[in-house]
């Protein structure tokens, strides 16, 4: 069964949509109701540009079962211009390469297949900037 | 009167040599080379298909177009590479690229035909005032069998357009199809591998449509090879849009910027599209451009293209087709690409 979890991300996960809070500026991705910095409830939604720079980084040797294909691989924290800090992983590149400092742009990606007839979820992955 | 008010192109980074492939099934690479005109293809990732190329290359369309995507009333994505059977890839790319839910989709399969198919749909709504706006995109990532001649050219990458009345960046003059029901090349449902019926697929298959839709569509307009900057014909290899384009009356110099196919491979439904935003990469006001695909099945479309004084303004604001082409590429093996391409038998 596809998760409701994932249908409810859509708009984080595809169109990268975060949150402002209006009182302090503080942005959280995905966007929360009251602002984690200081508990203001009005909150705008904002898309994310599509790049950042990593913050810091590790090799993935032995993977979740659904990413046994793509070991070795990056992960990367990654904070975009806004602010926003998001997990992912940095593809197209030799995994060693990905240190922080590194200016990515976050491109649309399969993330992962739900088994072998399930649904196929998408999201961002960051790709270094050439 | 309607055109293109923003266009887009991806194209993956991995990329396979044709020596690569050569090697793994004992032929000679320099054959396959001189005859296919091919040196090198586009690979997939794990995590790019129809889907995520049909995104990237829509973003960029939007971007050169500059409106808000909110405005785009119907998308059309062409692709024999749906990642789904059942599920439509234009609900996932709209909604990734803030278009809807106020829209019309639909996707699209005709072979390699299927990416002109949703921009003939697309220009049309248009030109009849149903939608301000309306995007068709060509997508593939093709499979060709192991130590078939299509392994060496089936390859991934597609190109997105948005057609509008206002702002053109190239004005539609002119569409012509030509469609027959000819037996060149398939897939039955469920099948893995399409297949193809050889040598049948040049003579009666690629070159009567080529050819005939092309002459159709300059004798529509009156217009002749010399009058055109460009033309690009459909690339299922390096040799077979050449030969076309010379019957034509084309020269080289007039080819070779949408013969994206030497180290692109053929993009399926995204292969004649790339071309063409590979010309508009660098096309100069009122220059001319044909546009003439191919779909096995068969049937081909040609446009005729006039490109105004706008374009030279977007062709900055996204990455070009050279710039992926010649850009950052990393090459696999022959090993690397069948476990990318899901060749390889792997427990559950
Ligand atoms: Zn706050």
């Amino acid at each position: 069964m596809p998760s409701p979890r994932y249908t409810r991300e859509i708009p984080s996960r595809y169109r990268l949509e975060a949150g402002r809070c209006k009182g302090c500026g503080k942005v959280t991705y995905p966007a929360r109701t009251i602002c984690p910095s200081c508990r203001g409830e009005e909150i705008e939604k904002i898309n994310l540009s599509p790049r950042g720079k990593v913050v810091t980084s590790t090799v993935i040797h032995v993977p979740p079962d659904d990413f046994l294909m793509e070991a070795p691989y990056a992960m990367a924290v990654v904070e975009t211009p806004e602010g926003a800090r998001l997990m992912t992983q940095v593809v197209d590149c030799e995994p060693s390469t990905v240190l922080p400092g590194l200016e990515v742009s976050l491109e649309f990606r399969l993330i992962r297949k739900e088994g072998k007839s399930g649904i196929l979820c998408y999201g961002h992955k960051a790709v270094p900037v050439a | 009167m309607a055109g293109i008010v923003g266009y887009g192109a991806y194209i993956p980074r991995k990329r396979i040599k044709a020596d690569e492939i050569a090697l793994q099934w004992g032929k000679n690479p320099e054959t396959i080379k001189r005859g296919l005109l091919l040196q090198e293809k586009s690979v997939p990732g794990f995590d790019e298909d129809t889907i995520t190329i049909s995104v990237s290359a829509g973003r960029s369309a939007i971007a050169r177009a500059g409106i808000d995507p909110q405005k785009i009333g119907a998308l059309y994505i062409g692709s024999e590479s749906h990642p789904y059977a059942v599920k439509p890839s234009g609900t996932v790319a709209a909604e990734a690229l803030g278009i809807g839910p106020e829209v019309h989709i639909a996707d699209f399969e005709f072979a390699c035909k299927a990416g002109t198919e949703a921009m003939f749909v697309a220009l049309g709504l248009v030109e009849a005032g149903r939608v301000d706006y309306a995007m068709g995109i060509g997508a593939d990532t093709s499979q060709g069998a192991p130590d078939d001649a299509l392994e060496f050219s089936a390859s991934a990458g597609g190109a997105a357009f948005i057609f509008g009345r206002d702002d053109m960046v190239a004005e539609v003059i002119e569409t012509y199809s030509y469609t027959s029901d000819t037996p060149d090349f398939w897939r039955r449902e469920g099948e893995f591998y399409p297949r193809h019926g050889g040598r049948f697929t040049g003579e009666p298959a690629y070159f009567k449509h080529v050819l005939a839709a092309s002459r159709a569509i300059l004798e529509k307009t009156g217009l002749k090879a010399e009058d055109f900057a460009y033309a690009v014909f459909h690339m299922p290899n390096g040799k077979f849009p050449m030969t076309a384009g010379k019957q034509l009356g084309f020269k080289k110099e007039q080819l070779d910027t949408g013969w994206v196919v030497p180290t692109m491979g053929n993009t399926y439904s995204g292969s004649s599209p790339t071309g063409l935003a590979a010309i508009l990469d660098v096309a100069k006001p009122d220059d001319l451009i044909l546009i003439t695909s191919f779909g096995s099945g068969a049937g081909s479309d040609s446009f005729v293209l006039k490109a105004t004084k706008r374009l030279p303004e977007v062709q900055g604001l996204a990455p070009t087709v050279r710039s992926m082409l010649d850009g950052p590429r990393q090459y696999v093996t022959y090993g690397e690409y069948a476990k990318f391409r899901e060749k390889i038998i792997v427990n559950e």
